[in-house]
């Protein structure tokens, strides 16, 4: 009875903090429109959460490439036809590779960045100070936070897969000796635009689903050293784990 | 419970503030009890009490962060029970709060602090914002300090600088939370006399929460010492300072027991050091 009764209890919370969670990106959208009209703040965090996650994501993405050529190039030895490497590799970053790992690695680097620094500032009251000027802090800090991880995943998604592509290449034609002609042309005849269209999409929802947990778990973090440390947490583990769930449904979907 | 001063709020004075019978709890823990307090326009009002009774949530009361469970909550005019968050918002524009550790954002500098309510209220252009910071900042003395980040600021000068900002859109009435917390006696005094010319030049109500007092006796004209969830004592802090009142004297000269005790609730000492107490 008690078993059951602490797991309807621990349902109920789970089904609370959704709809916590739905309410907040709700506001978050409300008040979007108006943060955009400071183009400045959102370009900010633009840099903020892109930029600075810029390194990362172009050295993962060439690994994540170099090994795409290895194994790829294995893979189709054995049928006889490496000379498709360019296509395999270039469909696997666009589609899936690119916008996958990208979110992933935005959900560790600017998605903590972003919770401990609004749970921070919740925790040295800077905002409730600013509750206290009548200025709205989900408009002035979480909304700017918000677009800046939106508008930058596609970005940063697109820069991987273009760097995972050139690593393909790397050891696919320069080590391998698979024949470059083929390699090039072979992608550009078989990628088309609708795989383009794939990856950019997932991209968008990842980067607002990323954003958006990584602001509300720093919004409502408790304003202690041990709160700020545990909400960051949770933005890695939520992220991570929204981001897989999210890459089913879509591929479901768009394919 | 109280005596010659006028514990409660008496309704003859011209309040800017004003709490009736106002009760408030947090888990159902009774933080606030028939709290009755009225702040008088143009004084300094000190909120006093001991550790834990609750006098940030009364400023969290005031300033509308929580609503009361029960009771009339009055500031300048507007009932805080009534009002949605665009006509709290549009309160606090004549409001400005300086929080314990000054609370400045962090990621800007000095002037960028000060200038911050005026370029979220107002589209005033850069020719006339840079007067209006550097007169505020001129006026707690840190003119000088304007391109300064928050973290190169000692405690007293955050707090100077947090003052600068709270004044910046001139606001009716100015709350401290613990102004004097961790300063040196030098910050202190230039705390206490900068909440009061302040107060006294610009014609504002200040509102001060702190359990100095010493200090508040220097600063304040009107005193509330809160204990229990309600006002146990109130009137000038002289007037306080000669309550013969128990708990109110155990305050005032900072007695270590007394009806506020020592020691937390406890199991008996003997029995536990035995072991007969152990378990419970």
């Amino acid at each position: 009875m008690s078993l059951v009764g602490g797991l309807v209890e621990s349902g109920r919370a789970q089904l609370r903090k959704w709809g916590r969670f739905t309410l907040f990106t709700l506001r978050l959208l409300a008040v979007s429109p108006r943060a955009l009209l400071r183009p400045s703040l959102v370009v900010e965090q633009v840099h903020n959460s892109g930029a600075l996650s810029l390194v990362i994501i172009m050295l993962s993405g060439l690994f994540v490439g170099m090994v795409l050529g290895l194994q790829g190039y294995d893979l189709l030895r054995r049928f006889g036809s490496t000379e498709s490497l360019g296509t395999a590799a270039a469909l696997g970053l666009l589609r899936e590779l690119g916008p996958v790992v990208t979110a992933l690695l935005f959900a560790g680097r600017a998605g903590t960045a972003l919770t401990s620094e609004i749970g921070l500032m919740s925790a040295t009251d800077q905002l409730s100070a600013m509750e206290m000027m009548a200025v709205d802090p989900v408009r002035r800090v979480c909304a700017p936070r918000f677009l800046g991880g939106v508008i930058a995943m596609p970005l940063l998604a697109a820069i991987f897969s273009m760097i995972g592509i050139y690593g393909a290449q790397l050891v696919g034609v320069t080590l391998m000796g698979v024949d470059a002609g083929q390699f090039w042309s072979q992608m550009r005849s078989a990628v088309e635009l609708r795989d383009i269209v794939e990856g950019v999409v997932k991209s968008v929802a990842f980067g607002f689903a990323c954003s958006a947990i990584a602001v509300y778990e720093g919004y409502h973090a408790v304003p202690t050293a041990e709160g700020v440390g545990r909400a960051t947490t949770r933005t890695v583990v939520t992220s991570s784990v929204a981001v897989l769930a999210i890459d089913y449904m879509l591929t479901a979907v768009l394919l | 419970m109280n005596d010659s001063t006028d514990a409660g709020a008496p309704a003859t004075v011209d309040a800017i503030a004003r709490l009736t019978d106002v009760a408030y709890s947090v888990g159902g823990r009774a933080i606030f009890d028939g709290l009755d307090i009225a702040i008088e326009r143009g004084k300094v009002t000190a909120i006093m009490g001991p550790s834990g009774t609750g006098k940030t949530t009364l400023l969290r009361l005031i300033t509308g962060q929580i609503r009361a469970s029960r009771g009339l909550v009055v500031v300048d005019g507007e009932d805080l029970g009534a009002l949605n968050r665009d006509g709290l918002y549009r309160l606090r524009r004549r409001m400005g709060m300086l929080f314990q550790n000054g609370a400045l954002l962090t990621d800007l500098d000095v002037y960028e602090n000060v200038a911050f309510p005026v370029r979220e209220h107002t589209d005033l252009p850069e020719a006339l914002i840079g007067p209006i910071v550097l007169m505020k900042l001129q006026a707690v003395g840190l003119r000088g300090a304007a391109r300064l980040m928050p973290a190169e600021l000692s405690g007293g000068m955050a707090r100077r600088v947090a003052l600068a900002r709270a004044i910046v859109m001139d606001p009716k009435i100015l709350i401290y939370d613990e102004p004097f917390a961790g300063l040196d006696p030098i910050a202190l005094g230039v705390v206490m006399r900068l909440i009061r010319q302040t107060n006294d030049a610009l014609g504002l109500t200040s509102i001060v929460v702190s359990h100095d007092v010493h200090e508040i006796g220097k600063l304040a004209d009107a005193a509330y010492l809160l204990s229990g969830g309600k006002v146990i004592a109130a009137g000038t802090p002289a007037a306080l300072a000669a309550n013969p009142a128990p708990v109110v004297r155990q305050f005032m000269s900072g007695e270590a027991d007394g009806p506020v005790p020592f020691h937390y609730p406890a199991p008996d000492y003997g029995g536990q050091l035995l072991g007969v107490g152990a378990g419970s």
